[in-house]
């Protein structure tokens, strides 16, 4: 019978859930590397049980764990991580040039095919490959050199390269985005990129036109369709149905179109989901009431999915990295909120339930499908 | 033989139990107790002190016979108590953050 394991990053550790393909019971590990924020853990497509784990703290900088049975013992490998040549500066929040400087890992993307190769996104934003299970990393350069670099800027949360996505039909191509830079797609395999941002529109930025400086908060795609993407923005949800190209607001009817998280059912590539948060000085639901949205039409229509979710008095937000989907026969949805709970539906989010209640505030939360 | 202690998070990182003894060669200095630590517990490198400026993280201090030797030179000579072992050298975290 089928499992799931659910890798779950908070700000005091790492914690790793694990059920039957049912879904009804779970099994909790952690915390490991308790005290440290763990941005983000995810499972290698190629080797499920080679996970990597981006560990971070204030005080001692970054560190890579990575574990080859499943997340039972880890060791730390790589975390060097050096701008290839000189930084150069991108814009500081004032507008002035401000040196590169590396903060911190948000996101790490196995291979689709190779379990020792992985990229991560990081903070300054930039992107690393490591070829060798994590010991070394390597920039990208052609991100930052493309040319739009020193007019990047940080968003609220840091000038981060939080998103990665690998397109399963060409290796070559990969698209990332950064706050608050935009979206960026490679067809040569990272060599030179490009901003995908045309019909995104911001109203901080003077320009309608501009090629970058939008705070993209998530992009998500289903895998048997890579050239049609799914974007949460700082406010407006998007698609692009020509690999980014362009874009069309499909917010519709949700209550707001601020938001973090946004993904896409295994089985159903137009049926997608958000969790709309009041704005962008309110980071929590509207109403004090935790509510998915799912579209089963790629956007523009939205039906609340409230089933077992707080409906009063409920505060917390969900992050960029934390939700994700299983690809069981009736797929699971699962997400985790700043007041640290993980809440999972087995019923495509028709109803939902919390595996955990009482975790640190969660940073990410990754689904492994399991044999 | 020289004495480092480290703070927790560190000392569960190298898995250490207690403090750290090490050999150090020639003038016993902030840099070159670091290069010997760093040399026996790889894991450390980029925790302590950065790994292309080699400046100390900004929310870590150095101390030792109770004065706190943080700005002092890298390559200044560390007291002789430290040197001789009667003293460790302490990497002590910033009482900080949540």
């Amino acid at each position: 019978m089928s499992k799931v394991r659910v890798l779950v990053g908070t700000r005091k550790g790492a914690f790793i859930l694990t059920s039957d393909g049912k879904r009804e019971q779970w099994d909790i590990s952690g915390p490991h590397f308790g005290g440290w924020e763990i941005y983000h853990i995810k499972g290698s497509p190629a080797d499920p049980n080679r996970l990597y784990a981006s560990q971070t703290s204030g005080w001692f900088g970054q560190v890579i764990q990575r574990s080859n049975d499943g997340g039972q013992t880890w060791e730390p490998v790589g975390n060097k991580f050096v701008y290839d040549g000189v930084p150069g500066t991108h814009q500081w929040y004032d507008g002035t040039p401000h040196p590169w400087e590396f903060k911190r890992v948000w996101h790490l993307e196995p291979s689709l095919s190779d379990p020792d190769s992985v990229y991560a996104g990081v903070e300054d934003a930039a992107l690393f490959r490591s070829a060798d299970g994590g010991q070394t990393w390597q920039e990208i350069p052609g991100l930052r050199g493309h040319g739009s670099g020193p007019r990047w800027q940080p968003g609220a949360g840091g000038m981060c390269l939080h998103t990665i996505l690998l397109d399963p039909r060409d290796p070559d191509r990969i698209f990332i985005a950064i706050s608050a830079a935009g979206a960026f797609r490679t067809d040569d395999g990272g060599q030179t990129w490009r901003p995908i941002n045309r019909g995104l529109h911001s109203q901080y930025i003077p320009d309608p036109n501009a090629e970058v400086g939008h705070c993209v908060h998530r992009i998500a795609m289903h895998p048997s369709r890579p050239q049609v993407l799914f974007m949460q923005k700082h406010w407006d949800v998007l698609r692009s149905d020509d690999a980014g190209e362009s874009w069309q607001e499909v917010s519709g009817n949700l209550p707001t179109d601020f938001g973090f998280v946004i993904d896409v059912h295994a089985h159903e590539p137009e049926t997608i989901y958000v969790v709309p948060i009041k704005s962008d000085s309110e980071h929590f639901p509207p109403e004090g009431k935790l509510r998915v949205f799912r579209s089963r039409t790629g956007g523009n229509e939205w039906e609340a999915l409230t089933k077992g979710l707080p409906q009063k008095d409920c505060y917390v937000n969900v992050l960029r990295d934390a939700m994700a989907v299983d690809s069981l026969e009736s797929c699971g949805i699962y997400f985790g909120t700043t007041g640290g709970q993980v809440y999972a539906s087995a019923d495509a989010g028709d109803a939902w339930a919390p595996i955990v209640r009482d975790l640190p505030a969660v940073l990410s939360v990754e689904v492994q499908t399991l044999p | 033989m020289i004495r480092v202690i480290l703070p927790p998070h560190l000392r569960t990182l190298a898995e250490v139990e207690d403090e750290v003894q090490l050999e150090v060669g020639g003038q016993v200095t902030q840099r070159a107790i670091l290069d010997a630590l760093e040399a026996s517990y790889p894991v450390l490198s980029g925790t302590i002190r950065d790994h292309v400026t080699r400046q100390r993280r900004p929310f870590l201090r150095f101390f030792a016979c109770a004065e706190d030797l943080s700005h002092e030179s890298p390559d200044a000579p560390l007291p002789e108590e430290v040197a001789s072992g009667a003293e460790p050298f302490l990497i002590i975290g910033a009482i900080a953050g949540g």
